[in-house]
């Protein structure tokens, strides 16, 4: 009962943080709003681009290489989910759980190198 | 009598006094960041030989921010007609949540401390990494190309540079064998962990330059190719929560820095012992604080071709080189 009671308040703390964060810019932005002027022009409501009419929508095609990236990010992250317990527990699994992971992760490295010769961590 | 409070019965009342001095970690962080920008105009203008700002309160210019902060209070909030109007809107709280719930988890000194979570530093490294996805909507939901631009680099620079930092890190949780901060500390009470990790140091160091897309990293919003990058739209106080989340999270992450690698609040030699722990931690804080605006005045902009190549080619291989160096050299130890 203790320790599910310090449990708790550990994340209560965490749950406190959370409202503060949130709490700070909708205050923040409230008591602007009293103190602000309201002076609306048409031309200050539209798009910015270094004093020129904007030509189309600027929400177009993306390079697939930013998909490539996220694709790469989530394989090496997961790794991470994999390295990180491994790493708080090697102490009791010894060497042959270092023996496994290597062997997990050459199978990554394996992953890396092949996106490296076909040329997808290049940025063009 | 907190250790008493962390163990009664979570409820309101808990609540409400967490909350109290939540609030005040909070402002004390707003007070840091006031002068952290102060430093950094005043640092970065004795490096480049001029005096920086020295007008507004005195010689030393103590109530600048104060005064650029009352004046973005008083500035027009623009939402430009094309934009995506509610994703402009909570683009900042999205950005800057997570830089103060982050703070939950460090411990300053073995007093002052919030939340001693088990799973700290991968709660800090989980938590941090969602202020992309606000720097992503900002950019997204401003519906200019170059912040669209912004947005898409932030994030593409951020998930990259995300995993040699989480990796960097996993050489000091197979030396502890804990993610709790605490323990970490405890286990640097001889030697600190820069000199046993030197290597996770140095990529760490750069991976959280990178993640806080400060110079020579700042690709995300280079001023002189993208205007601002994901914040372009943004104007008055919505403009300042991201400053603020940027801040809020050099504070993190020279907190971080310091509990990780420079032994958190323990004395630099035992016998200087007698100087209380937040003092140490403040030190060791200051010192990562001014490396950065060291950073900021000496490097260069970094390529935007070679700052993925960096992160994939370089850091990557290196930080897992390191993790494995680190297990056999601790299995060879204990055969002895």
């Amino acid at each position: 009962m203790e320790m599910l009671n310090l449990y708790q308040n550990n994340y209560l703390i965490v749950f406190v943080f959370l409202c503060l964060g949130i709490l700070l810019p909708v205050v923040a932005l409230f008591i602007g709003k009293l103190l602000r002027p309201y002076k609306p022009i048409k031309e200050k409501y539209t798009t910015y681009e270094s004093g020129l009419d904007p030509i189309g929508d600027s929400r177009v095609q993306f390079n697939v290489r930013y998909y490539i990236f996220a694709l790469m990010f989530v394989i090496f992250d997961v790794e991470t989910v994999f390295l990180y317990p491994w790493a708080v527990a090697y102490e009791k699994l010894g060497i042959f759980a270092l023996i496994e992971m290597m062997i997990f992760v050459f199978m990554l490295v394996i992953g890396l190198i092949y996106a490296w010769k076909k040329k997808v961590l290049k940025w063009i | 009598m907190v250790e008493e409070l962390l163990h009664s019965q979570a409820g309101i009342l808990n609540f409400g006094i967490f909350f109290l001095l939540a609030v005040v970690l909070l402002f004390v962080i707003l007070g840091f960041v006031t002068y952290a920008i102060l430093a950094e105009r005043k640092v970065m203008g004795f490096m480049q030989l001029r005096q920086g700002p020295n007008q507004v309160g005195g010689r030393w210019g103590l109530l600048q921010t104060v005064a650029d902060v009352l004046k973005l209070l008083l500035k027009e909030d623009t939402i430009p007609k094309l934009a995506d109007k509610p994703l402009f809107i909570i683009a900042p709280v999205i950005a800057f949540a997570p830089s103060f719930i982050v703070m939950a988890a460090i411990p300053f000194t073995d007093k002052f401390q919030f939340a001693d979570l088990g799973v700290g530093l991968l709660y800090y490294v989980a938590i941090s990494g969602l202020t992309t996805i606000g720097m992503l909507t900002g950019g997204w939901a401003s519906n200019n190309k170059y912040a669209l631009l912004g947005g898409m680099r932030a994030a593409a620079q951020m998930i990259s540079y995300e995993i040699p930092l989480v990796m960097s890190v996993i050489g000091i949780v197979l030396l502890t064998g804990s993610l709790n901060l605490n323990d970490i500390v405890a286990a640097q009470e001889n030697v600190w962990y820069i000199v046993l990790q030197p290597v996770a140091f140095i990529i760490f160091l750069i991976a959280s330059v990178a993640e806080l897309n400060r110079v020579p990293f700042d690709l995300p919003e280079a001023e002189n190719e993208l205007v601002a990058g994901f914040h372009v739209e943004y104007s008055g106080f919505r403009w300042a929560m991201f400053m603020l989340a940027e801040y809020v999270y050099i504070f993190a992450m020279a907190s971080l820095t310091t509990v990780l690698f420079l032994g958190g609040w323990h004395p630099l030699f035992s016998f200087l012992g007698f100087i209380p722990g937040a003092v140490w931690f403040a030190l060791k804080f200051m010192c990562v604080f001014f490396l950065l605006l060291w950073f900021r005045s000496t490097f260069p902009r970094i390529r935007a071709d070679k700052l993925m190549e960096f992160a994939w080619k370089i850091l990557l291989p290196i930080a897992l080189a390191n993790i494995f160096l680190t297990a056999i050299i601790k299995e060879i130890l204990n055969l002895f």
